[in-house]
């Protein structure tokens, strides 16, 4: 019993992050939202598992998502933990594997270099975007502080 | 994986180290995947945001239904208020001096006092004038009655000239900008002028309406905007919008804004303005291909039609009153004839076919279902759906309808095909953060280009507290239903799910939104993962202290707090902020007759005997309506959350 509850509740839970980008109320979603919806229910994909995921949900390259076929894959993701969080000791980690000279912060031409031209590299807006937000008033980018404040408490 | 390593042991490395190689990918990865989830979670709560505000106005719309319906009601009981008190119909529904008659006027001997440092503008209006407006608006200045007045008389002059409909067309001029609501934001105007140019013979603009009202600066802003028309009336258009209407500016803040500006001569603006506005061209087309209107269009749309009535004697002072309320116009229509010369039926029929038309136009709103239906949540105007705008265009030979009157997230949007643009152009509508705004500019080959921009980038955090805050104020308003609602939960089982939880808040607030994931700021869970759900209240507490009211008093005057105050505006003709308090008595208990409310007429005499401070018999119903604001008690806390998610309850 409290397993057919507990599928209600993550099926309840999909449903909505799903209907926040069913703009015509019709069940269905653009593929291009799909990253959003997956990241808001607590999953850290990275671009490869999220190839892989649209591939196996999309309606024949027509571009949509229908629920029919989203909520099983996604509910299955959700029970399986298929795309566990990052901690932040790991993402930390990260950061000190990209900082060579052990100063503690990052310059944006190191970051926008790792990032742009390794793993599955950033767009420039994407770039951009991340200097904006991470870069200090000295142009540094100070991982540490950065990582416990931008660490968002999964929901309930 | 292979191939990403071999490129790397080429490319990268600087220690020649192919474990490092290895460990900064990996590291790479990892940074990139935790980033595009935050960017993410941030477009979410955008999206929350968005919703919460688009649901909470919508429901704000129908309230103003609540209202017209209200004085359909009081309609209803004419001949019982006749007798019984005093005679609030004719106050309400007056039937004003026709727009069209000049008013007695004598601006000219308002006296300008030497200490007055703003613009002394000269009629007719030359460049060296509208710069000094420009300059005085920047600096906070207010623009003195005198000028004011002189100003709105030459535009009422002006606009009596002009056609329903306006025929412009881009064979002697570049491109024209078209605009969407300002509602009152000076800074989005100045930021429009800024980037796209100020108005000028080479610079044509149509403004959609929707120029006055939420903003604080409505006044700056048409001021502008009618300075401009009378400097080149043939570049600069304004289409009226469903805001240009005296009884929404008592309810959405430009009479107010008006009569805290020009404590004298504020009652003669505002009289001027009705004129002006029921004055206002009713839509726009470009080429011949092209419709600009406010809201949209219905199935029973005509431009001929359109072009033909006589459009300020058709709404003059009603057109919200009566809006989605069919009979009553014609009931009200009819029992007007009785006073006065026997006029033929007929023209009540084609006068209230005229008014559907404009209200249509104004008041619309397109979706993706075809077809045609009443505007349930604006109470006036309609849906209409791909097939109705393809067969407007198609009658009319047009190609593209641009219309204003919703907030777009990104100041612009299409539908229907790309057959209808919105344009909104009042960045931060809701909160700071909230969207952007958006201007569309058509060359001769009539392609639209669109540009946006935001007047203050801020954080999500402001917009997100806003819309939350608001949120917990509809919670509070509607605290005695949500109780009983999550006692009936309770009872049974001893505790309520989230399930449960939200059922109660979707039934009892009628808000279509994600309740689950809004949980945690809105209330606490017990340890056994149910709903505590006295926490919902626990943020919010009264303001000042209050009068001993009973507790569902105090809630429903919080509620229709709105409600309350336009009708206090109505009866208070020369807008003093008293009312006597007989009025008062009389409104409120019609009021809550009318709701079906039960509150005695004891609590209200109570009521009155308590605010009435001077005992001189007046209510000063400012104070009256300070005093059943609430509060937030946890403000505080918004300000220390950086990514967070704002006052998450846990």
């Amino acid at each position: 019993m409290a397993g057919r509850k507990q599928s209600a509740d993550v099926h309840q839970k999909i449903r909505a992050a799903f209907d926040a980008f069913d703009y015509e109320a019709n069940s269905t979603v653009d593929v291009r939202e799909i990253g959003t919806i997956i990241y808001s229910l607590g999953c850290f994909p990275s671009q490869k598992d999220l190839h892989d995921f649209i591939a196996k949900v999309e309606e024949d390259h027509t571009g949509y998502i229908h629920l029919d076929k989203f909520l099983p894959a996604m509910t299955k993701v959700l029970q399986e933990h298929k795309f566990p969080p990052i901690s932040e000791d790991l993402l930390l980690q990260a950061f000190e594997a990209l900082d060579k000279e052990k100063k503690d912060y990052l310059d944006p031409e190191e970051l926008t270099k790792y990032m742009t031209q390794e793993g599955e590299p950033f767009t420039q807006e994407e770039m951009e975007e991340m200097l904006t937000a991470l870069a200090d008033h000295r142009n540094q980018i100070h991982y540490k502080d950065v990582v416990s404040q931008m660490t968002i408490k999964p929901d309930k | 994986m292979a191939r990403v390593v071999f490129k790397h042991a080429f490319h990268l490395n600087l220690k020649g180290n192919l474990w490092d190689c290895v460990a900064a990918m990996k590291a790479a990865v990892l940074i990139q995947r935790w980033y595009r989830r935050y960017i993410a979670r941030l477009e979410m709560r955008r999206r929350y945001t968005w919703n919460i505000f688009q649901s909470i106005e919508y429901a704000g719309e129908q309230d103003q239904l609540q209202l017209s319906s209200f004085f359909s009601f009081m309609l209803d009981n004419f001949t019982q208020l006749n007798g019984n008190g005093p005679d609030l119909i004719s106050q309400l529904l007056d039937p004003l001096v026709d727009p069209w008659l000049d008013r007695e006027t004598c601006y000219n001997q308002i006296h300008v006092p030497e200490s007055y440092t703003g613009p002394r503008l000269s009629f007719p209006l030359s460049v060296s004038d509208t710069s000094a407006l420009l300059s005085a608006f920047k600096e906070q200045q207010t623009l003195h009655a005198r000028y004011a007045l002189q100003l709105l008389y030459e535009t009422k002059k002006l606009l009596k000239q002009m056609p329903n409909i306006i025929h412009l067309s881009t064979s002697y001029i570049k491109d024209i900008t078209i605009c969407g609501d300002l509602h009152g934001r000076l800074d989005d105007l100045l930021l429009i002028f800024y980037k796209n140019g100020l108005p000028s013979a080479d610079t044509p603009y149509v403004f959609n309406g929707d120029f006055v009202d939420r903003g604080k600066k409505s006044m700056e802003v048409v001021i502008l905007l009618f300075a401009y028309l009378l400097l080149y009336p043939d570049s600069m258009h304004l289409n009226r919008g469903n805001h240009e209407d005296h009884i929404m500016n008592l309810r959405y803040g430009f009479t107010k804004e008006v009569m805290q500006k020009y404590k004298t001569h504020g009652h003669e603006m505002l009289q001027l303005f009705q004129d002006i506005f029921s004055l206002l061209p009713v839509a726009t087309v470009i080429d011949g291909k092209i419709l600009i209107v406010h809201g949209g269009i219905s199935d029973q749309t005509d431009l001929d039609f359109l072009s033909s009535i006589e459009r300020h004697k058709v709404t003059g002072h009603r057109s919200v009153l009566q809006t989605g309320k069919k009979n009553e116009i014609h009931r009200r229509l009819s029992s007007q004839q009785q006073s006065e010369p026997k006029q033929e039926p007929r023209n009540a029929q084609s006068e209230l076919s005229s008014l559907l038309q404009i209200v249509d136009i104004l008041w619309s709103d397109p979706k993706t279902q075809e077809g045609c239906s009443p505007n349930t949540f604006r109470g006036g105007g309609c849906y209409f759906g791909p097939d109705v705008t393809q067969r407007l265009l198609l009658r009319h030979g047009l190609q593209l309808l641009i219309r204003s009157h919703e907030c777009k997230q990104e100041g612009y949007e299409l539908c229907h095909g790309g057959q209808v643009i919105t344009i909104f152009s009042a960045s931060n509508y809701y909160e700071e953060g909230s969207n952007r705004g958006a201007y569309v500019k058509l060359g001769r080959e009539l392609v639209p280009r669109f540009y946006q921009y935001q007047v203050s980038r801020s954080t999500l955090r402001a917009a997100e507290g806003s819309a939350l805050r608001a949120l917990k104020e509809k919670l509070f308003a509607h605290r005695c239903e949500l109780m009983a609602g999550f006692l009936q939960s309770f009872l049974p089982s001893g505790s309520v799910s989230v399930s449960e939880w939200a059922q109660v808040l979707e039934s009892v607030l009628r808000l279509d939104l994600p309740w689950r994931t809004l949980r945690p700021h809105l209330t606490r869970l017990a340890p056994d993962g149910s709903v505590d759900y006295p926490s919902c209240f626990e943020d919010m507490g009264p303001g000042n202290p209050l009068p001993q009211v009973a507790p569902n008093l105090a809630e429903t005057l919080f509620r229709y707090r709105t409600d309350i105050e336009i009708i206090f505006n109505i009866i208070d003709k020369d807008h003093s902020g008293l009312i006597s308090a007989e009025e008062f008595r009389h409104t409120w208990r019609l009021f809550s007759a009318h709701l079906g409310v039960d509150i005695n007429d004891r609590a209200i005499d109570d009521l009155a005997r308590s605010i009435d401070f001077n005992k001189d018999g007046s209510i000063d119903f400012t104070e009256f309506l300070e005093a059943f604001r609430v509060v937030h008690k946890l403000d505080s806390k918004d300000q220390h959350l950086s990514g967070k998610m704002d006052g998450e309850k846990c």
